[in-house]
């Protein structure tokens, strides 16, 4: 069996991937991927330590966030396209009405 | 396997479910009559949030599903924060259905409702699971309200900003929460608590784990909170968005904020910190982000020209203050916080609906408009001069005495415990920066009231706004002056929230 470790290291490089992903690019569509990613990288570390200790909560709970997620994806990309249409640019910096 | 079902006691959870129905109701209702008049639903909005507060007080306290679900003293509290927060921002959007939303106004106040659908699960949960839905409800909707004038681009780009860094919060959050899961072996408060203080659990013996969990915490929910340095979302979304969602983010969302705060930080991981983290580390850094949240809450907003603007900075001070009820970690904190929290409720939904009823009629958010208004609205001016110096914390209105016991409760642990003097610093931070904070309120009353011109505008006093204005008056008034009844109510927050007194 693989050790828990793995699992955790794992998740870590994964959550570090998507923060680097949010800070860095300028693209919005990419920076809500990241954020996706580290979502994932959360449900690896619930799945791990479910299976580790036993116990099925771990699993519940990433169902719901994969809902939630979801839930999250419709209304991001909804709001993506509608600035789309109004600006006609998804680069983040190109919104600056409002002083960042 | 015998596997038995949990004991659905559905009673509790009667507001939330009659809550979450009425939202769909509006929603259905604008869409089968004609569009001839926006205001009825926003009035059926505002009489379901009524009927939920008295099915709250029916419900009484009591635990549902298995014991994820609590009503107690301190949901109760916080539920009709959230409660009288959406009932005021929905009576100060009235004016944006004459013009700015002709479309889609039951989506409109339909996901205010459900966003207080998510606030209230998150304040009565006492469980990670549903705590993390409770607060993605809270949000999700308040996304799309943000952004809800999708012809106009500061409303849309204000949107985007809040859901990239919502979703992004939620996500620190989230691993935060996973870990804290993993380490403690359950998703229950209440068993972490017992857990971290009986068993060897891994939680000593894993290394940085336990760190990196609690930073997580404190980064996803100081997102939240707009804390330093997690706070510059916060004037751009409430510059951008309508001006009443700017005021249900400030109070709701803020109270939501910190009622997920209290539990997982204080109710979940209290023993933590005595056995593991010292408590004054884990003090001195939430005490650093108060201050910052004071200092650069306070120095920002003075410089500021937009009033949206400016009251958030302001809003920022504010959960500086806040938090120095938090770090006291003691009894008379907790209830201190709540009580700020509730006066907070009033001047700061009064103060948003003054604005709100101002941009209404002349479309403008600058400062320098609200020249001379003293002479044609005396009402308004009024109000929004208590609201301030309420904020402000000057005497006998709400704010003084929140202000009062939250300092009192930090003061009161710096004498208690000898590694705990660093909370006099804290204080003195507090008590300084409400110098600054008096100047900003006071330019404002000082441009309404102390100038020859005369404004051009004139407020109308009869409209659904004012009367909101007036509710927040009278509570920034009553609770200044008899402050009692929601003190003792107060008072059972802490034991509530299982805060131990070492």
């Amino acid at each position: 069996m693989v050790p828990i470790h793995a699992y955790l290291m794992l998740a870590m490089i994964l959550f570090g991937i998507g923060a680097f992903g949010v800070l860095v690019s300028r693209n919005v569509i990419v920076m809500f991927m990241s954020v996706e990613l580290m979502l994932n990288a959360a449900n690896l570390v619930l799945i791990a330590f479910s299976r580790a200790l036993g116990v099925v909560d771990g699993h519940v709970f990433v169902f719901l966030v994969l809902a939630v997620a979801a839930a999250e994806a419709a209304v991001g990309l909804a709001m993506i396209i509608t600035i789309y249409r109004n600006r006609e640019t998804i680069n983040i910096d190109r919104y600056n009405l409002l002083k960042w | 396997m015998e596997f038995q079902l949990p004991d659905f006691d559905l009673r509790v959870m009667m507001p939330e479910i009659f809550l979450f129905l009425w939202a769909l109701v509006v929603i259905t209702f604008d869409l089968s009559t004609k569009r001839r008049s926006g205001a009825a639903v926003a009035y059926l909005a505002m009489f379901g949030l009524v009927i939920t507060g008295i099915l709250l007080a029916v419900a009484g306290t009591g635990a549902g599903f298995g014991a994820m679900f609590f009503n107690d003293a301190a949901s109760i509290f916080f539920k009709v924060i959230f409660l009288g927060a959406a009932f005021m921002a929905i009576g100060s959007s009235f004016g944006l259905l004459r013009q700015k939303i002709q479309h889609h106004r039951g989506e409109f106040f339909g996901l205010i409702l459900l966003s207080t659908v998510g606030m209230m699960f998150l304040a009565s949960s006492n469980e990670l699971l549903s705590l993390y839905i409770g607060l993605e409800l809270t949000t999700i909707p308040l996304f799309v309200c943000a952004a809800f004038f999708k012809d106009n681009r500061l409303s849309v780009e204000a949107g985007i900003k809040y859901l990239i860094i919502g979703a992004f919060s939620s996500a620190l959050l989230l691993y935060g929460l996973s870990l804290l899961y993993g380490l403690s072996g359950t998703t229950d408060l209440l068993q972490m608590r017992i857990n971290i203080a009986t068993t060897h659990l891994n939680f000593r013996e894993i290394g940085m784990l336990p760190m990196i969990s609690v930073i997580m915490l404190v980064a996803g929910l100081g997102f939240k909170l707009a804390l330093p340095p997690f706070h510059q979302w916060a004037p751009d979304v409430y510059e951008g968005s309508p001006t009443p969602i700017a005021a249900f983010l400030s109070v709701g969302s803020k109270a939501a904020g910190l009622i997920a705060f209290a539990k997982i930080m204080i109710n979940g991981l209290q023993v933590f910190y005595d056995q593991v983290m010292a408590p004054s580390d884990w003090g001195i850094l939430v005490a650093v982000i108060a201050s910052a949240a004071m200092i650069w809450g306070n120095v920002a907003a003075i410089r500021q020209a937009n009033i949206k603007r400016m009251l958030a900075y302001s809003s920022i001070a504010q959960a500086g203050y806040i938090m120095i009820g938090m770090v006291a970690l003691n009894e008379l904190g907790m209830a201190a916080v709540s009580f700020y929290m509730f006066t907070y409720l009033f001047a700061n939904m009064g103060a948003f609906a003054v604005v709100a009823i101002f941009e209404d009629t002349t479309g403008s958010t600058q400062i320098s408009s609200y020249n001379g208004l003293a002479k044609t609205s005396p009402f308004h001016a009024a109000s929004m001069s208590v609201f301030l110096l309420s904020l402000a914390g000057i005497p006998p209105l709400a704010g003084f005495f929140a202000k009062y016991y939250v300092f009192a409760s930090a003061i009161k642990m710096a004498g208690a415990a000898d590694d705990k003097s660093w909370l006099y610093w804290l204080v003195g931070v507090g008590l300084l920066t409400s110098v600054f904070a008096l100047y900003y309120y006071a330019n404002i009353i000082k441009t309404m009231y102390f100038t020859t011109d005369e404004s051009p505008y004139r407020l109308s006093v009869a409209s659904p706004g004012s009367a909101m204005v007036l509710i927040g008056l009278i509570g920034v008034l009553l609770f200044g002056l008899y402050p009692t009844p929601i003190l003792e109510f107060a008072a059972g927050i802490p034991e509530a929230l299982g805060v131990v007194v070492p």
